[in-house]
C-alpha cells in the first residue's frame, strides 16, 4: 500500500477537524473538533510505524490515546463550569474579557 | 494488496463523509454518533496497518469511554437537541477557507515529500505482536508512561475539582 494514501486521509481528517473546531460555538463540539484532529495525528504515527517497521509510533499513538482521554475530561469539565457560571454552553457568550 | 486497498478506500470515504457530518450536523447527539463512525473508521485503518493493540485500545478508550463522556456532557450541558438553535457561530465562511487552505497545504506537502514510498506489510509475519509493544514502552519508554500516569491522575483530579459543586 502506498504510505501517501494514510497521510491523505489523515490530512483530510486535521482539516475537518479544524473547520470543526472554528465554525462551532458550542463547547462540546468544538472538542469533537479537536479529537478529530488528534486522531488524524494517531494515524499518522501508527501509518509511519507501518512503513518504518518500528513498534515506537505504536507506543506514542497510545501515549496519544491517553492524554486525548485526559484532555476530553478536563475539557468537558471546563464547559460544564462554564454551562453552570453562564446557563449556556455557547463559547461565544464567554466574552467577560472583552474591553 | 488489492483487498487491502479496497478496504482502505471504502472506509477513507466512510471516514470523511462520517467527519464532514461531525462538524456539520444540525443535532449535538448526531454528531456523536458520526464521531463514534469516524473512530471505528481509524481503528480499521490501524487493522489495515497490521497495529492490532492500538485498534482495540482505539476502540476500548475512545469508542468506549471518550464517546460516553461526550453523551454524559451533552445532556449535562442540556445542549439544544432540536434544529431551531444555530449550534455554528457566524464566521462559517473564513473558518471553511482556512480548513481548505491547510488542507491543501498538508495534502501538497505529504505527497511530495512521500510519494512512491510503499508500506510492505504482506512481507511480515502477522500483526505487531503485542509483548513487543510492552517491551517498548518499559524499557526504550519507561519514563515517558510514567510522565502520561502522572497526567491522567493530574487530569482526573483536576476534572473533579472544576466539576464538583461547593
Amino acid at each position: 500500500m502506498p504510505l501517501t494514501q494514510f497521510l491523505v486521509l489523515a490530512a483530510v481528517l486535521f482539516a475537518v477537524g479544524v473547520y470543526g473546531v472554528l465554525a462551532r460555538r458550542n463547547g462540546v463540539l468544538v472538542l469533537m473538533g479537536v479529537e478529530l484532529m488528534l486522531n488524524a495525528v494517531t494515524l499518522n504515527l501508527v501509518a509511519f510505524s507501518a512503513q518504518l517497521d518500528a513498534v515506537a509510533g505504536q507506543v506514542f499513538a497510545l501515549f496519544v490515546i491517553t492524554i486525548a482521554a485526559a484532555e476530553v475530561g478536563v475539557g468537558l469539565a471546563i464547559v460544564l463550569l462554564l454551562y453552570r457560571n453562564l446557563r449556556t454552553p455557547d463559547l461565544d457568550a464567554v466574552d467577560q474579557l472583552k474591553g | 494488496m488489492v483487498a487491502q486497498n479496497v478496504a482502505f478506500w471504502v472506509l477513507a470515504v466512510v471516514m470523511v463523509a462520517a467527519a464532514i457530518g461531525v462538524v456539520r450536523s444540525r443535532n449535538v447527539v448526531h454528531a456523536a454518533l458520526y464521531l463514534v463512525v469516524v473512530l471505528a473508521g481509524v481503528a480499521a485503518q490501524f487493522i489495515l496497518l497490521a497495529a492490532e493493540f492500538v485498534a482495540w485500545v482505539q476502540v476500548l478508550i475512545y469508542i468506549g469511554a471518550v464517546v460516553i463522556l461526550f453523551l454524559f456532557g451533552i445532556m449535562l450541558t442540556r445542549a439544544p437537541m432540536g434544529s431551531d438553535t444555530p449550534l455554528d457561530n457566524d464566521q462559517r465562511l473564513p473558518a471553511a477557507l482556512a480548513a481548505l487552505a491547510l488542507g491543501v497545504l498538508l495534502v501538497a506537502a505529504v505527497v511530495d515529500a512521500f510519494r512512491g514510498v510503499e508500506i510492505d506489510i504482506a512481507g511480515r509475519s502477522g500483526p505487531t505482536p503485542t509483548s513487543e509493544i510492552a517491551r517498548s514502552i518499559f524499557r526504550t519508554f519507561v519514563v515517558p508512561f510514567e510522565l502520561v500516569s502522572v497526567l491522567l491522575l493530574a487530569a482526573l483530579i483536576g476534572a473533579i475539582v472544576l466539576a464538583r459543586r461547593d
